[in-house]
Formats: structure tokens, sequence, C-alpha cells
């Protein structure tokens, strides 16, 4: 990649770890989270950093079958196997880590990783309306009330709205750069964005790292187009979330001829749909927006195709590929209702690739990924 | 001009010759492909150019999960498009392709022209496949042909695995408990042509459906099969070729440009 910009990232993130362990060096508190309905924003207006924990590695995934059911999907797995070898520098810093009730899979795996460390589980409903909404904000305050006991602090509405204009910014910052992609053809590939979501995930200094990104945005935005290449079919990749490490499917599209532009997951795109109102009372409007998120543990799950038609439309997809993991049963049935979705309203071919973290299955993806590609030429 | 497709399968490596405008078959080979995949497609290859009258094709496009080991290929393809292409010449009115190979199957919903308009493949696990029949070969000492007059007379035992590995365990355990090896193999049968059904039904019927890959080979699966599907099974007269005429067909039409 030839963007100077970018290598500044790359390398300013090669120091996530030493700068958060400098950070709690100096005194700052760590809060450890997984998924993307924890919200960060408390996090931070308790003074603290909200950080991302280590669940995309396969090296941590036998460890954890000592303990857990080996059907279970990867991202549960790996992210206990973390934990039990010790091995996610990111847990080993955190103070405390905020959990939710996401999936089956998830809560039973929290409730063993309290042995290693405190987990504040927040249950998160299952349903999008107004109970559940105010459900979730009572969650939310608990979480204050926690936060607040366990590092002597007092959160402020000021400060929790001091919170929101900051990751607002981030989120914005991170669109910024995303959005390159809509461009074509597009000057980002697929691994570039995984990286760098992945990367800026464990950044501590947000400031830093919205400086960083809107470095990115302005040079590659004022980089003159890529001299004419042909153009490769661009993929609009769905499903579960995914990270260095779990990013095999992403690279076998890559390297089979494909661009994938955009990544609707917890890990990339979802992140910078969480636009908060900064005008109304920020726990009900964290409580709403985090909601809103269109995982597939939502039932019914209507923003999922709401977001795929105007990503699909944004990004001038070519077409739509599904990935789940093995074992996760929500992203597996709903592939069945996102796939009628892509295939009659959006009139796009669709991929369901069903997989884990290892490199066991390569050729026979490869097979399907070529096959597929074929297809759209 | 002569130009070939070679499909270097899990079990046997395939070669057909073409001629590139009128497209009729000039040599073709079947060979195992042994633990050597560049070595057997070189050979099919070879033998199936011997068989055309010692031709030597001007465009080489290869398939099947050797395809990217041999040097002399100018063209790679899938077995997917290829297997399309293949059932969709020989018999037109083909609207879906049923595959089963050594260690894969497939369903394909195809077009008029061959083109492939959606695919489903079985998981990472061989049950449903021929690599399932090769452990029930082994266990009960018969072959192909022998498994399929056995499958065609037993009354077919439950076999209830998914898994090719646990279904040797079950197959085993079948015979322990005295349940004539005909109806193990019938058991067998069903469960491959059950998986399929299955398969299949995630895809829209439509148009004729045809059976490709070294499964079809046996005339009591593929009774079995169209049982099971509710729907008569087009079956090609070497149907294990299918994947590398296909490739030969791709090969034309790039040649031809």
């Amino acid at each position: 990649m030839p963007f100077k910009s970018l290598e500044t990232f790359n390398t300013v993130t090669d120091r996530n770890v030493l700068a958060l362990q400098e950070a709690k060096a100096a005194g700052r508190k760590v809060v450890g989270q997984y998924c993307i309905y924890s919200p960060l924003e408390i996090a931070l207006a308790a003074g603290a950093i909200p950080v991302s924990l280590c669940g995309t590695k396969n090296d941590s995934i036998a460890i954890a079958e000592s303990m857990l059911p080996r059907s279970l999907c990867p991202l549960v797995k790996s992210s206990f196997g973390f934990a039990l070898q010790d091995s996610c520098p990111y847990l080993a810093a955190s103070d405390i880590v905020v959990a939710d009730a996401t999936c089956d899979g998830k809560k039973k795996m929290y409730e063993l990783l309290n042995d290693y460390k405190p987990v504040v589980l927040l249950q998160l409903p299952q349903i999008q309306n107004e109970d559940a909404a105010l459900y979730w904000r009572g969650q939310f305050a608990g979480l204050v009330a926690r936060l607040e006991k366990e590092f002597s602090v007092s959160i402020s509405r000021e400060k929790l709205l001091d919170a929101v204009r900051l990751t607002n910014r981030l989120r914005r910052a991170l669109k910024g750069v995303l959005d390159l992609a809509r461009r074509k053809p597009s000057p980002l590939s697929g691994m570039d964005i995984l990286s760098l979501c992945f990367r800026a995930s464990f950044m501590p200094d947000y400031e830093q790292c919205i400086a960083l990104l809107d470095d990115i945005a302005r040079e590659i935005a004022n980089a003159a187009s890529a001299e004419a290449q042909t153009e490769c079919p661009r993929i609009l990749l769905t499903g579960v979330p995914t990270g260095m490490g779990s990013h095999k499917v992403v690279q076998l599209l890559e390297t089979c001829g494909a661009r994938v532009v955009c990544i609707d997951n917890c890990t990339c795109y979802k992140k910078v749909l969480l636009q908060m109102d900064e005008t109304r009372d920020p726990l009900s409007e964290l409580a709403d927006r985090y909601l809103a998120t269109h995982c597939s543990v939502m039932s019914p799950n209507p923003h999922r195709y709401e977001v795929l038609e105007a990503l699909a439309r944004d990004f001038q997809v070519d077409a739509v590929v599904d990935l789940t993991w093995q074992g996760c049963q929500t992203y597996d049935v709903e592939s069945w209702s996102v796939k009628k979705f892509v295939r009659e309203k959006l009139s796009l071919p669709f991929l369901q690739i069903v997989t884990d973290y290892s490199e066991t299955d390569t050729e026979q993806l490869k097979v399907r990924i070529e096959a597929f590609l074929e297809m759209l030429a | 001009m002569p130009v070939a497709g070679v499909d270097v399968g899990s079990v046997a490596a395939k070669a057909v010759i073409l001629d590139e405008i009128s497209l009729t078959p000039l040599g073709a080979a079947v060979l195992p492909t042994g633990w050597n995949p560049r070595e057997a497609g070189e050979k099919a290859l070879a033998a199936a150019s011997a068989d055309a009258g010692n031709v030597a094709p001007r465009f080489v496009a290869a398939t099947g999960y050797g395809r990217v080991s041999l040097p002399f290929a100018d063209k790679v393809v899938t077995e997917i498009s290829c297997h399309a292409a293949g059932a969709v010449h020989l018999f037109p009115e083909t609207g879906v392709v049923l595959d089963i190979g050594g260690q894969d199957s497939k369903v394909i919903s195809t077009d008029p022209d061959g083109s492939v308009q959606d695919f489903l493949m079985n998981d990472k696990c061989a049950a449903g496949t021929g690599r399932f029949l090769q452990v029930l070969s082994g266990i009960l000492d018969m072959d192909l042909p022998a498994l399929g007059e056995a499958a065609a007379h037993g009354k077919p035992a439950a076999i209830s695995s998914m898994c090719a590995v646990f279904a040797e365990t079950e197959i085993i355990g079948l015979l322990a408990r005295g349940v004539p090896p005909a109806d193990v193999a019938a058991g067998v049968f069903l469960s491959i042509a059950r998986r399929m059904r299955s398969l299949a039904s995630r895809i829209p019927m439509r148009g004729q459906c045809t059976f490709t890959g070294g499964l079809a080979m046996s005339p009591a699966f593929r009774n079995l099969l169209a049982a099971e599907l509710g729907v008569p099974v087009n079956v090609p007269p070497q149907p294990q070729l299918a994947g590398a005429l296909g490739a030969a067909l791709l090969a034309a039409r790039i040649s031809r440009k």
C-alpha cells in the first residue's frame, strides 16, 4: 500500500499494547470490551480507556476446547482461550471486562470468564422496541453505578456528553476512511479495511486515532485515482465479526480476484452507524442507538435489510457474501432470509460461507469462491 | 483445431479432446489420480491425445482440485462451471446439475447457455460423497457395481450418522449386530441420496435434472436418486467425464475468440 498516512497509522498502532501499558502505569483504568453492544462512552466518562479484547485467532481455540464444547463458535472459543492461556495483553491490562448477553454461547462463556477477570454482564434485550430500549437504559445505568464504585469516580451527564462527542468524532473519522472505498475502483482493499478497523479498536488514545484516520482520509481523497486498472467484482461482505487472524475469507475473496469494498459487521462498518444525537439525554440516546445495531441475535432484525440495501447502493457492489462462523446459529439461520432479500430485492448474486478460523477448508472455500466469481463474470 | 479439458479430481484424472469448431469429441481418458495430481493430469492428457490420434491440443483448460498443479494449463476454471457447461452441452434442457465426486457433492442451477446461476456444496465433511462409498467398499470388500447390486436388493438399514468417519463406526456396528451387508449397502446408498435431496431442496428445481460425477456410473444409485428426488434424472454415458468435457468446451470458447 503506497499511502504514507496508512503506513504511519500502522507504525503507531503497532505500539498499541505499549501505549496501553504506559497509560495504565500513569494511573488510567482500562475497561476491556468484546461486543459492539457494550458502550464505549460509559467507560470513557469514568475516565477509563475502553479497549477491544482478543478473540480472532485460531491458536487459542485448542486450549479453550479443554472446557468449552468443540461445536461452539470459534469467536467464543478463541476469546475464552486467550483468557485461559493469558495471552491477550489487552485483557491482562483490563481492570474489568464489560460484556453483554449477545448470544447463548457468549453469555455462558462469560460466566466462566468471571473466574479470570471481573465481568460486568449487561443483559441485552433481543427485540428493538421502546420497552427494550428502556430496559437497556437501565442496564447502562447499572454499568454507570458499577464503574463509579469500581473506580471511585462520579459519572456526570456532562462527562457522558463529552464522551458522546468524542466517539461521534471517532466514528465520523472512521467512516471518512471506510467511505473512500465507495470510489470505483476502490483505493482500499478489503484487507486494508479489516486491518485498519482491527488496529483502531485496540488504540488507547482516541484523539490520536481520530487525527490519524483524518490524515488517511485526506491523503487518499486527494490522491489521483489509480491508473485505469481493470475493475474487480466489488463485494459487500456481511455477517459475523472478523479481525486479523479470522480474515481468511476476506483474503481468499481478494486472492481469487474480487475486491471487498464494504464489511457490514461489528468489527467494521456497523461501528460507524452508531452516530449519537448530542442534544438528548445521553443514557437514553446511548441505549437507543446501541440497541439499534443489526446483529442476528435481534428478533426480528429489520435494520439488517435496510443497511444491506443502503450499503449495496452506496458502495455500488456486484455481489453480497454472507460469512457465518460455524456454530453461530442466529447468523446461520438468518442467512436464508438475507439470501432471499439480496436475490429478490437487490437483484444481486449471493453466497453464504460457513467456516471457522482454521485453514483446513481453504481449498474447498477456494472452489466455492472461484466458482462464485466465475458466475459474476 | 483440437482443444482439451483436464479434470484432476481426488479419485480420478480425466481428459477430453474436442474439435474447437464442431465440438465433436476426438478422444478421452480416465486414470486414477494417485498421490501426484500433476503427473496424473499430464498422463490423462497424453492418453486422451493418443486416443484422439496423437493430436496436440492448442488450448488446455484445467479443472478439479488438482487444477492449479498443472503447468501446461492455459486456463484454470472451477469444476462447478465445468460440470454446468458439460451437463448442459450433453442435455440442453438441463436446469439443475447434481454432481457427486470423490470428496464433495454439488447442486448447480444452470442457465440455458451452460453458465452457473447458483450452486451449493456439501460442508467440510465427506458424508454424502464418493469417499463415503469408498469407506463402505473397503468394509464390505465389494466394488461399486457389486455394492449397487447388493443395494438394489437390500432393505435399507438406518444410517443416522452425518459424518463419514462416524458412519464407518456405525456400519461396523450394524454388521456386528448381524445386519446383512446388502441392507447396509442399501442404507448407505439411501443416506447419500437423501443428503443430495436435502442439498437440492435449497435450489429451485427447474428444467431437467442431470447427474454427473463418478457415482452416476452406478445404475442402482441413480435410480435411487431419481426416486428420492421424484423427478427423472439424465445420466451421460460417461458421467465421470462431464467436468473434463465442460473444461474442453470452455477451452474451445476461449480458443475461438
